[in-house]
């Protein structure tokens, strides 16, 4: 049987009256890649800093790495890698500072400390930036460094808090290629992500969260094929058309949603119902909307 | 990796403040020519203004040259700016701008280490930074003393404590604006009533009273007695241990503090 490296149980986070994580119950076998996916607000990052203990769970079992949280956090901090939302390198200092400085806190042994630095440097793919001062970097190389800082250690478990939020296409794609790389390394890697192609691309299985609770998980195909069926139909016209669409679906008993410029009307092929638009296969956006009516981002 | 792999880790430990301690000697690098300046000119510039100010009314002060009083006096004042200061804006900045905090406490560093590291990094600067006034004044005609020596242990512990001060105001601070009641209402009442540029011997009874608590003053006190009158036996000793329960009691609330702006 696979170990698990991360085990919640009934995970709950409240802050005051708002319930952030709401009885999370959440699996990660060791080897995997597991996605968290969710809109802003669904409490991924706040299940993210339950895993490192500066978020304390009110409710619920933890584990990461076989210690009990919060009590063994530093054991687990000791062997994991967090990748943060938000930069927080420090600008004055250069790429190799950076990571000189992670790698004395993440007590890697003086003499493993400079070959570390060199793989981290390497899988950035920095080399020629070793002596640049980060606040002169790009976004999409700081980003990298970030990833390339929290794995310094090699550690076995990787927490990657939305990797790719705000970069751009082409940046995106190389960050893609790294968690690949590292997936393709036997990385366990836990990602929070409300990008879609971002979860299908890369996460072995997908927890799907909504107001702090889980609401499906499971392979992306699986959960598409179960939840969504094969395809949708994107109907396209001005905006009285898309309403008259949505009520003639909903009278057929089929789910609609609101695309941009269009209406998707979701599990097509289910009961026959058929309308004029572009078919396209489901995805895990579909199957998002469908259990619970929300918007992914 | 050479991390442990199965060993239980434990509070304060050596690596964690090491790492800490790491990262603060590495961003000094990159800006100790501006805090170097600040700490050198500062101290110069009150010698002279007080010095040649007021040392042409008051030639000497407790049989002590003015010069001497002042540049013995200014060492305590050089420990609080070169440590409240710093870890009020510093920590601030540190969690709230840059977020710092969050990636160390997301390694095997614990608040209560990040807090210890952070405070021993400041006094360690201002133990440095107040022999500044000291050195100044020498060259002012302040004469060498063996018990100088010493100064630099009593700048660390004062230091220690007043960067434990800063680090907890910053962490129950909402806002940096917040500082500025602490800077009025606590640290210059507190600067004034340090006896660093005039005797408190004129001042009413329960003033003199009021500063045997602060740690200015017996810092003040200390070096002095260190630099020009020589030591007062158990007295000294009894302020030395003043600074260490300041220092002591300001560490525990300012890992409290930062406990509870740091995890949630």
């Amino acid at each position: 049987m696979t170990e698990l490296a991360i085990r919640l149980r009934g995970a709950v986070k409240r802050y005051g009256e708002i319930t952030a994580v709401d009885g999370l119950d959440l699996d990660v076998p060791e080897g995997t890649c597991v996605g968290l996916l969710g809109p802003n607000g669904a409490g991924k990052s706040t299940t993210m800093r339950l895993l490192t203990a500066q978020a304390i769970a009110d409710e619920g079992e933890l584990d990461v790495l076989g210690f009990r949280l919060p009590e063994e956090s530093k054991m687990a901090r000791a062997q994991s890698g967090v990748v943060p939302q938000l930069d927080n390198l420090d600008t004055t200092l250069t790429v190799e500072q950076n990571l000189l400085v992670f790698s004395h806190l993440y007590r890697i042994a003086r003499g493993e400390r400079g070959a570390a630095i060199e793989r981290a440097i390497t899988l950035a793919k920095l080399g020629d930036r070793r002596d640049t001062k980060v606040s002169k970097l790009s976004g999409g190389m700081r980003r990298r460094l970030l990833i390339a800082r929290g794995l310094v250690h090699r550690p076995r478990l990787v927490l990657l808090d939305e990797p790719t939020v705000g970069l751009d296409p082409q940046v995106r794609q190389e960050i893609w290629a790294l968690i690949d790389a590292l997936r393709a390394d036997g990385t366990t890697i836990l990602m929070s992500t409300h990008y879609i192609e971002e979860a299908q691309r890369l996460c072995d299985t997908v927890l799907i969260v909504s107001h702090g609770k889980a609401v499906a998980a499971g392979p992306p195909s699986d959960l598409v094929q179960e939840y969504a069926g094969r395809e949708a139909i994107e109907v396209y016209g001005p905006p009285p058309r898309l309403a008259e669409v949505e009520q003639e679906a909903a009278a057929a008993g089929m789910r609609t949603r609101r695309t941009g410029t269009s209406v998707s009307i979701l599990g097509i092929g289910s009961n026959g119902f058929a309308v004029e638009g572009e078919r396209r296969p489901a995805n895990l956006e579909d199957v998002f909307v469908l259990l619970t009516g929300e918007e992914i981002a | 990796m050479a991390v442990a792999e199965s060993k239980r880790l434990g509070r304060l430990e050596r690596p964690a403040l090491t790492g800490v301690l790491v990262r603060e000697a590495v961003n000094y690098s990159s800006y100790w020519r501006s805090s170097t300046f600040s700490s050198t000119v500062e101290p110069t510039i009150y010698l002279l203004a007080f010095g040649f100010g007021f040392g042409s009314i008051v030639s000497t002060i407790g049989g002590l040259d003015y010069v001497q009083f002042v540049g013995s006096g200014t060492v305590a004042t050089a420990v609080l700016f070169s440590s409240a200061f710093p870890a009020m804006f510093g920590t601030f900045v540190k969690y709230e701008f840059q977020r710092t905090y969050d990636a160390i406490l997301a390694a095997p560093v614990d608040t209560e280490e990040l807090v210890s590291a952070e405070a021993l990094w400041i006094a360690t600067r201002a133990g440095v930074y107040g022999c500044v006034p000291m050195l100044v004044a020498m060259a002012f005609g302040l004469d060498p003393a063996w018990g100088m020596l010493a100064v630099p242990f009593i700048n660390w512990i004062a230091g220690f404590g007043w960067a434990c001060f800063g680090i907890a105001v910053a962490g129950y601070s909402k806002s940096m604006e917040n500082f500025n009641y602490i800077v009025s209402a606590v640290l210059t009442p507190l600067f004034l009533l340090a006896g660093s540029f005039f005797p408190l011997d004129n001042f009413p009874e329960w003033a003199r009273v009021l500063a045997n608590l602060n740690p200015l003053h017996q810092c003040v006190v200390l070096v002095r007695d260190a630099v020009v009158y020589g030591w007062d036996g158990w007295a000294d000793l009894g302020r030395l241990g003043f600074l260490v329960v300041f220092g002591l009691i300001l560490w525990r609330i300012a890992i409290d503090a930062m406990t509870r702006k740091l995890i949630d």
